[in-house]
């Protein structure tokens, strides 16, 4: 369980000028029992046009790792510095991250998309594990992930 | 030194660093595994082929993997659900699971971080440095031990454990080094304390746009074979900015999906081969057969551990437990002791004792641990030093001599000399002798005059002490009560008695040897290994002082042998010639490493006279592998002791013995064996040239006539026996 408070001002392009306004969103993503180790997960939005716009948050402390976040590294070259000060712990198999932050009101029903791709040591890469429309309405619904991921949902 | 630091560091991390050889030894028979099951790829196959193949089968498929086994296992989705599976590459279809060992993963956690996470991976870490630091000091102390580096497989001797520690180090330190710094090397990488070696190329800018080119357009999957595949990543359905991702043994790349032109490409860079190379020491995946050689090779780190735990507790319980001994450096009385058998350490606790109790600060240290630099607060150094045979430093003295005549004129605290021995022998106290003389040349002050103990007194040991606490102001009662070692006892076999008409009764009696308990058996300790030339210390009835007999047989024969005359009036081989078959008596064993015939194939020139012929009988009888031995005996008479005559001619017939020379004292023509070693002069001189090793046994007359008789025959060589002695190919055992 993983509870935090991030201000994505500070850190990403989430922000321009003319989004001040701000709610604090938890998302939850529970991982299925596949029977490896702890998954690097990262969570990050693309714009309408699937141009990647920032990275909400990072599972999985060891950067050399990162390149099997395929999509991700794809659309960052493999940054860190995109990470920064939003990166915690792998999360276990059957275990639950839960992470707050305040997002812009501007990113929803604006056509972004939030991706999770993850990768556990020794099993198969899965870039693009959960995509999923970020709309006022599809807050709370759970969505299911192709591989690792048994339940994601945003919660307003 | 080197044994200090390679002891503590191997005691404390013995538990992870079993947990981590056990589990490594584990792990090691996976690749062996994967590689046997991993299914054959026809030669010359190439991935355009096996893709397809895979694609017709799985038409979801993303990704193609083949592991350094050459395993090959497919990924895809199929109506929204994942699957995998190993494939079979003739026909692209899977034929068993994908998914990972849960045994190995289990193993494999254990093996790098005791499921700790991070913090365990750094315990494992410093279990690995551990093994490597432990590694290198073992391997100089077997270096130091066989005598060099070209010697590292040298024949060892020892008690069992000893033997066991250093016969499975020395084979596995090369695999033991390889796997621990190989293993440092990848938490170091993990932690990214490494430079990154990431040399996939940047995802291409421009690609066609256009999608579904069939494989075999693909001139790179075309001119790969699968062999030298990693990785072939396919392009997410129904993106068509995406491509092919290739990885092979070479480098990495991205096909463009619409032509089948490879867009971009990088070789593995230098240090990700290195990286590679050492994963695969490391893991044996790629090197299966390395890999279970290193696997069996750190099976031996439990037995070797478990062994030097017990060379260590063998050492402990040799010598008396020193009750609060200072550090040197606080100390003002420092304490030096040489002790061969470990009786004079009970003398040195026993002053230990009553000096600490006198309100000193006492430091005891074996006398190899001379330090001079590190006595900063003594006040006074006191020795106490045993004498090994013929007046040689015992060996808790190694190197001493050599510091102090290294000293230069530094000024140490002034000097107390004690020398414990035995009177009845000719180099009484001469270890002690020297180090007095030493000192003296070197200018260092007496705080007594050399003093000696005889045999073991207590008294002289008390009166010595009373004159130490005068010098030092101080009140001081050395009271010791010797130490009798733990005797075992020996029933009787058989005896077989001369000597009556020579008025020199003589028995050689054979005793059935003690059971062996498995720690004795272990540490060699006891009667559990013993040699003909070691000695017997028997503790006769009335008397807490052992007598010391040589032993004419071996652990091997299976029997405790020994040669006793009768003397007047004496109390322990009166006993021992009293003795009939099935009595018994107390015995210990005191190990005699001076006086062995050694390895080698040199001839062996043993003289003897009397019961001296007990020892050397034993060197014959063991001298299966027919070593040129040449005996010289001397004897009162032949019919009345001429003491093994009845195996002496079988030995000769065996080739155990190359020749027998008797001299008979008494009779037509008396001879003494000097006279015998004279009348043979040119081939003893010849033999001794050509390497030969001299072995004396007998009365300390007898002795010193064939010194004298072996520096007229090898006066025309320009050898002496003094030189033969220093280069240790001229030994006695005299009584």
């Amino acid at each position: 369980m993983k509870s935090v408070l991030a201000t994505l001002a500070l850190t990403t392009a989430l922000t321009m000028p003319g989004l001040a306004m701000a709610r604090p969103v938890t998302l939850t993503t529970t991982l299925n029992s596949y029977g490896g180790d702890g998954a690097y997960l990262a969570l990050y939005v693309t714009d309408a046009s699937g141009a990647y716009a920032g990275s909400l948050w990072m599972a999985g402390g060891k950067s050399k790792y990162y390149k099997h976040l395929t999509d991700w590294h794809r659309a960052t070259a493999g940054d860190a510095a995109q990470v920064n000060g939003i990166t915690g712990a792998s999360v276990g198999a059957g275990r639950t991250l839960e992470i707050t932050l305040d997002l812009a009101d501007a990113l929803f029903d604006a056509g972004y998309t939030l991706h999770i791709d993850a990768a556990v040591e020794d099993m198969r890469d899965s870039p693009n594990e959960v995509a999923v429309p970020l709309t006022t309405q599809g807050a709370g619904t759970p969505v299911r992930g192709r591989r690792y991921v048994a339940r994601f949902t945003y919660d307003m | 030194m080197i044994r200090a630091i390679h002891r503590w560091p191997g005691l404390l991390a013995l538990a992870l660093v079993t947990v981590l050889s056990l589990s490594g030894a584990a792990l090691s028979v996976f690749p062996a595994a994967d590689r046997l099951t991993a299914q054959q790829v026809e030669a010359g196959l190439n991935m355009a082929t096996l893709a397809t193949r895979i694609q017709i089968a799985y038409p979801g498929v993303e990704q193609i993997r083949r592991a350094a086994s050459g395993q090959i296992t497919a990924y895809w989705f199929d109506q929204g659900a994942p699957g995998a599976a190993v494939i079979d590459p003739a026909t692209g279809l899977g034929v068993a699971s994908a998914d990972p060992n849960p045994v190995e993963h289990w193993l494999t956690n254990l093996h790098r971080s005791l499921f700790l996470g991070d913090g365990g991976r750094i315990a494992m870490a410093a279990g690995a440095a551990a093994m490597v630091f432990v590694s290198l000091t073992g391997a100089a102390l077997v270096a130091r031990r066989t005598g060099g580096w070209r010697r590292w497989f040298a024949p060892l001797r020892g008690p069992l454990s000893h033997r066991l520690h250093v016969e499975i180090a020395r084979i596995a330190v090369a695999g033991l080094l390889l796997s621990s710094i190989t293993g440092l090397w990848m938490t170091a990488s993990t932690f990214g304390l490494l430079p990154e070696a990431d040399s996939t190329p940047a995802f291409p800018a421009d690609v066609s746009g256009q999608t579904n080119v069939d494989l075999f357009d693909m001139p790179t999957l075309v001119s790969t074979s699968v062999t030298d595949l990693r990785d072939l990543s396919f392009p997410y359905p129904g993106d068509a900015s995406d491509v092919f991702t290739l990885t092979t043994d070479r480098g990495t790349g991205h096909i463009d999906q619409g032509t089948g032109a490879l867009l971009t490409w990088a070789d593995l860079n230098g240090l990700e081969r290195v990286s590679e190379t050492i994963y695969m020491l490391h893991t044996g995946q790629g090197a299966a057969a390395l890999g279970l050689a290193l696997g069996l090779m750190v099976l031996g780190v439990p037995v070797i551990g478990g062994t030097g735990v017990l060379i260590w507790l063998a050492g402990r319980r040799g010598r008396p437990r020193i009750r609060g001994n200072q550090r040197a450096a606080q100390a003002d009385t420092i304490l030096l002791v040489a002790s061969e058998g470990g009786s004079t350490w009970g003398f040195a606790a026993t002053l230990h004792a009553a000096l600490t109790q006198a309100g000193q600060k006492v430091h005891t240290a074996p006398m190899s641990a001379f330090a001079p630099g590190s006595y900063a607060h003594a006040a006074r150094i006191i020795v106490l030093a045993a004498t090994y045979g013929n007046g040689d430093a015992p060996a808790s003295a190694k190197g001493f001599l050599d510091r102090l005549k290294a000293l230069d004129g530094e000024t140490l605290a002034p000097l107390a000399v004690l020398g414990f021995g035995d009177r009845s022998f000719p180099a009484y106290c001469a270890f002690a002798e020297t180090i007095a003389a030493t000192a003296e040349a070197q200018g260092w002050r007496a705080l007594l005059p050399l003093d000696t103990i005889d045999r073991q007194s207590p008294q002289d040991f008390a009166r010595w002490g009373r004159t130490l606490g005068q010098a030092l102001g101080i009140d001081l009662d050395l009271v010791y009560h010797p130490i009798r070692p733990t005797a075992e006892t020996l029933t009787l076999v058989s005896r077989r008695d001369y000597g009556a008409e020579v008025q020199a009764p003589t028995a050689i009696l054979r005793f059935a040897l003690p059971r062996a308990s498995l720690w004795h058996r272990l540490t060699g300790a006891g009667f559990a290994r013993f040699n003909a030339g070691d000695l017997i210390g028997i503790l006769p009835e009335g008397s807490p002082l052992p007598r010391l007999y040589s032993l004419a047989s071996a652990r091997r024969d299976g029997f405790v042998e020994i040669v006793v005359k009768k003397h007047p009036g004496g109390l322990c081989s009166g006993q021992l010639n009293a003795l009939k078959p099935g009595d018994t008596m107390s015995a210990f064993l005191r190990r005699n490493p001076g006086f062995q015939p050694g390895r080698g194939h040199a001839p062996l020139i043993l003289i003897g006279a009397g019961t001296g012929i007990g020892p050397l009988a034993g060197f014959v009888r063991a001298n299966a592998r027919q070593r040129p031995i040449h005996l010289f005996f001397g004897m009162r008479h032949p019919d009345s002791d001429f003491f093994y005559s009845d195996e002496l001619p079988t030995w000769q017939r065996e080739g155990r013995l190359a020749q027998l020379v008797t001299a008979v004292s008494r009779g037509a023509r008396p001879n003494y064996v000097q006279e015998a070693l004279r009348g043979d002069a040119a081939e003893v001189a010849r033999l001794i040239l050509d390497g030969a090793r001299v072995m004396v046994c007998g009365g300390r007359d007898m002795a010193a006539g064939v010194a004298d008789a072996l520096t007229e025959i090898l006066a025309p060589t320009g050898l002496t026996p003094a030189v033969l002695k220093a280069e240790g190919r001229y030994v006695e055992d005299v009584y």
